[in-house]
């Protein structure tokens, strides 16, 4: 039997090329009415009074007086109402939609309503602390005493947007008793849950259908909950179908973004070596907390980076501002901790005189060694063979030891990474429970029923190839459609790089379930539900255990060169090197790689997103600078082979992982460039030029 | 109201409607050739593109009355070429589709730029994809992709 990694033809090729496959806004449905939404204009208040147009017949105004159940979004902290009542926190805050069959009346509709406000002073300075977690290992309050020196330093890491191509959108329409949503999500039952809670009605009476999703990486996690719950409402209250899509202009200012983040840390030195860490983590939640909470867990958890510190007291804090809500980005707080803890080991290397390889090498985690929550790094870790591989490939050593020494304004940096897959802690057991199944029929065909979506990250294939590889039949024999909810059980969210390793992992032992009854004619059903390895036990409350089943680890060096005039980064080359367990396939592995470093990388010097009092300041596509090919360097990607134990033929996760090193890689090619230390990204030209004219730091 | 009259996939078409709406609305929404995407409604991302006298141009951004007369070709029109055909294989093998959201866009800015240079470097396959937007892909794998089109399409262009 052939290797499972070796590459096959994606099964969504043709659809895609050939402008077929249905994207939400491509279903037209007879009598579709079109939905569009009035927002807050201010940042902080209450409102006093709403003045309405007349109001033409077949138009609608659907607001949080049609909820039927509870006017909050389900997600993990229920702090986000569907329609705001009386108070508004943020500017772009939904308060009603507008509903009709012409999109022209429904502005003008729009802007003929007058909303008089009662403005309350906005917060946008991080003050108003909401969630607080602390967590120690080892003693580093005596290290601290001990310590010959501290070296203190802070990070600080900007918006980014997830700029998914699709904007967000759904079509919603009534059958029966029944109120149906097809629509660009990441998590089907997330959506089901949500707008079963908002309407009060029963399992049977919601049903939620992905649509081809158009790009997702966090964006349609947790917001598509929000904007189902309203449209939902719309179509129980009209009985109509309804599209309720956004223009890219609402879709950048009011949907979820990366938390912006300030991290603070002393380390402690004792006899030139660091002992301690102390860290002191702020993220930026906007308005609402929502997902906040367990981002700056998976920051917290990441606090070390690649090393193992054996003595840490560390503190996060989730902060609210009356601005858009953060939520799910890819990475989901590790990119930010990351970028902060590689600059500063880096930094403190530099501070001691210390050659910054040598320094980081000797900190390096180790198979056994205890995480920072101390749990334990239980299978092997290949870094050292993947930074030797990808200092090779690089020419690492000689090409920065002469940019150092040269003025071209040219350098190269190096970052070192991982990533837990699946959920923190026990969210799969607790929260999650995720379930498959499989079935077979009498044609000898299987359908692979999950609640997986295919975002782009090849899940269609690599599941029907994975369920194919083990049954030993031909992939045309297995079918996976988009997940509907009135057909597939809740395998969980697609999130978390736990696609593979865990879904993917109860599809394998389904399929192998399967293969013993394996009767050519007859047809049943197989069903797995997720049990939790007994090994893994995590105590969310103390950050203690096994925050993680297993980690994924990576390796990112990039070779860039600055203008010595207007400090415009242009990025040359990168060599990429992975381990995510085992590739099912290997060419979608080196997509992901290719597109999660190209985010990662204009993360660190691209991507520039704020907002002026509440307001974001970049409203399109022409604002908001994501790389296009022009950006691009050479990219060379090394996948190693490191299978764990519980993942299918040992695969882990890949999606997340690849965006995570490029930021501090980037930003540390720049420092060999300029001769400065970084401490904040995007490493924009402005920046770049304070530090270059506050000359050497 | 106006008279306009173009050709479309290889047929010629007259509507009589609002000359400044978007050529995107009316393939979408007249014609239901949904392959042409909408991303950013400003000529930026180039899920939209088609196929104006053989040149890609932002359906998005062209208002129907200056296609009076011309030749339009979207996504559904051109998957019936040869040289579809062996774009969308190379793509396939390259491994340059994800969400596919962009994907239609890309087979026209790659038809679009093998017209003019059928065996094109890779600083003139990015100048050719720099007006259509991947977040998927990074490019590398679409780059990739051209270049293969290029070789196994060889006398196609």
């Amino acid at each position: 039997m052939k290797d499972i990694s070796q590459s096959i033809i994606k099964v969504d090729n043709d659809e895609k090329t050939s402008g077929l496959a249905q994207y939400v806004a491509d279903i037209e449905m007879d009598g579709m009415l079109f939905a569009m939404t009035k927002r807050s204009s201010i940042a902080h208040g209450e409102i006093i009074d709403i003045q309405y147009p007349q109001i033409p017949e077949g138009y609608y105004i659907v607001d949080y007086k049609d909820i039927p159940g509870k006017n909050i979004v389900k997600v993990i902290y229920e702090d986000w109402p569907v329609f705001t009542e009386k108070k508004v926190t943020y500017i772009g805050e939904p308060i009603m939609l507008v509903i009709g069959p012409d999109k022209q009346v429904i502005v003008d509709i729009l802007n003929h309503i007058h909303i008089e406000y009662q403005v309350i002073e906005p917060v946008f300075d991080w003050t108003d602390s909401v969630i607080d977690y602390h967590y120690d290992k080892g003693q580093a309050k005596k290290m601290f005493q001990q310590a010959d020196s501290i070296i203190h330093k802070e990070y600080q890491t900007g918006y980014q947007e997830q700029a998914y191509i699709e904007p967000q959108g759904y079509i919603g329409y009534p059958e029966g008793d029944k109120t149906t949503l097809v629509g660009s999500i990441q998590c089907p039952y997330y959506v089901k849950n949500a707008v079963l809670q908002v309407l009060g009605e029963k399992e049977e009476n919601v049903r939620i259908i992905q649509a081809t999703v158009g790009g997702a990486f966090g964006g349609k996690e947790e917001y598509p909950s929000l904007i189902g719950c309203q449209l939902a409402v719309a179509v129980k209250k009209i009985q109509k179908p309804i599209q309720l899509i956004f223009e890219r202009e609402e879709d950048m200012t009011v949907t979820t973004k990366r938390h912006p983040s300030k991290t603070s840390f002393e380390a402690a030195i004792i006899n030139n070596q660091l002992v301690a860490l102390k860290a002191k983590v702020g993220i930026d939640a906007g308005a609402t907390i929502g997902l906040s909470g367990v981002v700056l867990s998976r920051a917290l958890l990441a606090v070390s980076g690649a090393y193992t510190i054996n003595h840490l007291d560390v503190s996060g804090h989730v902060y609210r501002t009356n601005t858009v809500p953060n939520g799910a980005f890819r990475g989901f707080g590790a990119p930010q901790m990351f970028f902060a803890i590689e600059m500063f080991i880096e930094h403190v290397a530099k501070s001691l005189n210390e050659d910054p390889l040598t320094f980081k090498k000797s900190l390096l985690a180790k198979q056994g060694d205890f995480t920072s929550t101390n749990g334990i790094f239980r299978d092997p870790i290949l870094m050292p063979e993947m930074i030797k591989k990808a200092m090779e490939v690089s020419d690492f050593q000689a090409k920065h030891q002469a940019y150092e020494s040269s003025k071209a304004y040219k350098g190269i940096g190096m970052s070192l990474f991982f990533h837990g897959c699946g959920f923190t802690g026990s969210g799969e057991k607790d929260v999650i429970k995720a379930k498959v199944r499989l079935k077979k029929d009498h044609d000898k065909q299987v359908q692979i029923l999950v609640a997986a979506v295919d975002m782009g990250q090849g899940v269609k294939t690599t599941f029907r190839k994975l369920v194919a590889h083990i049954l030993d039949i031909p992939i045309d024999y297995v079918i996976f459609n988009n997940p509907d909810t009135d057909f597939v059980p809740d395998s969980g969210p697609t999130v978390a790089s736990r696609t593979m390793m865990i879904v993917g992992g109860l599809l394998a032992r389904a399929a192998e379930s399967m293969k013993k009854k394996w009767h050519k004619n007859s047809s049943f059903t197989v069903e797995k539900e997720y049990e939790q390895p007994d090994y893994i036990k995590y105590d969310e409350k103390l950050f203690k255990g096994d925050a993680y089943p297993a980690y994924s680890w990576g390796v990112n060096v990039v070779e860039v060169e600055v203008n010595p005039y207007t400090y415009e980064v242009n990025v040359l080359k990168s060599w990429a090197v992975y381990d995510v367990g085992k590739a099912i396939d290997e060419r979608v592995v080196l997509g992901q790689a290719d597109g999660g470093l190209a985010q990662g990388l204009s993360y660190g010097y691209l991507e520039v997103m704020n907002h002026q009092s509440g307001r974001i300041l970049q409203k399109n596509m022409t604002d908001y600078i994501i790389p296009t090919a022009m950006d691009m360097g050479e990219m060379n990607t090394y996948i190693y082979e490191n299978p764990y134990a519980f993942g299918p033929y040992g695969a882990k996760g890949v999606g997340e992982l690849t965006l995570i090193g490029g930021a501090p890689a980037v930003a540390k090619a720049i420092e060999n460039a300029i001769g400065t230390n970084v401490y904040k990204i995007p490493v924009t030209p402005e920046y770049i030029m304070e530090l270059i004219k506050n000359g050497k730091n | 109201m106006a008279k306009i009259s173009f050709i479309l996939n290889g047929h010629k078409q007259t509507i009589d409607t609002n000359p400044n709406r978007r050529l995107l609305d009316v393939v979408r929404q007249d014609f239901k050739l949904t392959g042409p995407k909408e991303g950013c409604g400003e000529g930026e991302c180039g899920a939209c593109a088609v196929l104006l006298n053989g040149k890609i141009v932002n359906s998005c951004s062209v208002p129907l009355a200056n296609v009076d007369g011309q030749d339009i070709m979207t996504i559904e029109g051109f998957s019936k070429t040869k040289q579809y055909h062996v774009i969308k294989d190379a793509f396939a093998e390259a491994g340059g589709v994800q969400c596919g959201y962009c994907t239609p866009g890309m087979m026209i800015a790659t038809e679009s730029l093998l017209r003019t240079n059928p065996h094109p470097d890779d600083e003139a396959i990015k100048i050719g994809l720099s007006g259509n937007l991947c977040r998927c892909t990074g490019y590398h794998l679409i780059i990739k992709a051209i270049h293969l089109a290029a070789e196994k399409g060889e006398g196609l262009w």
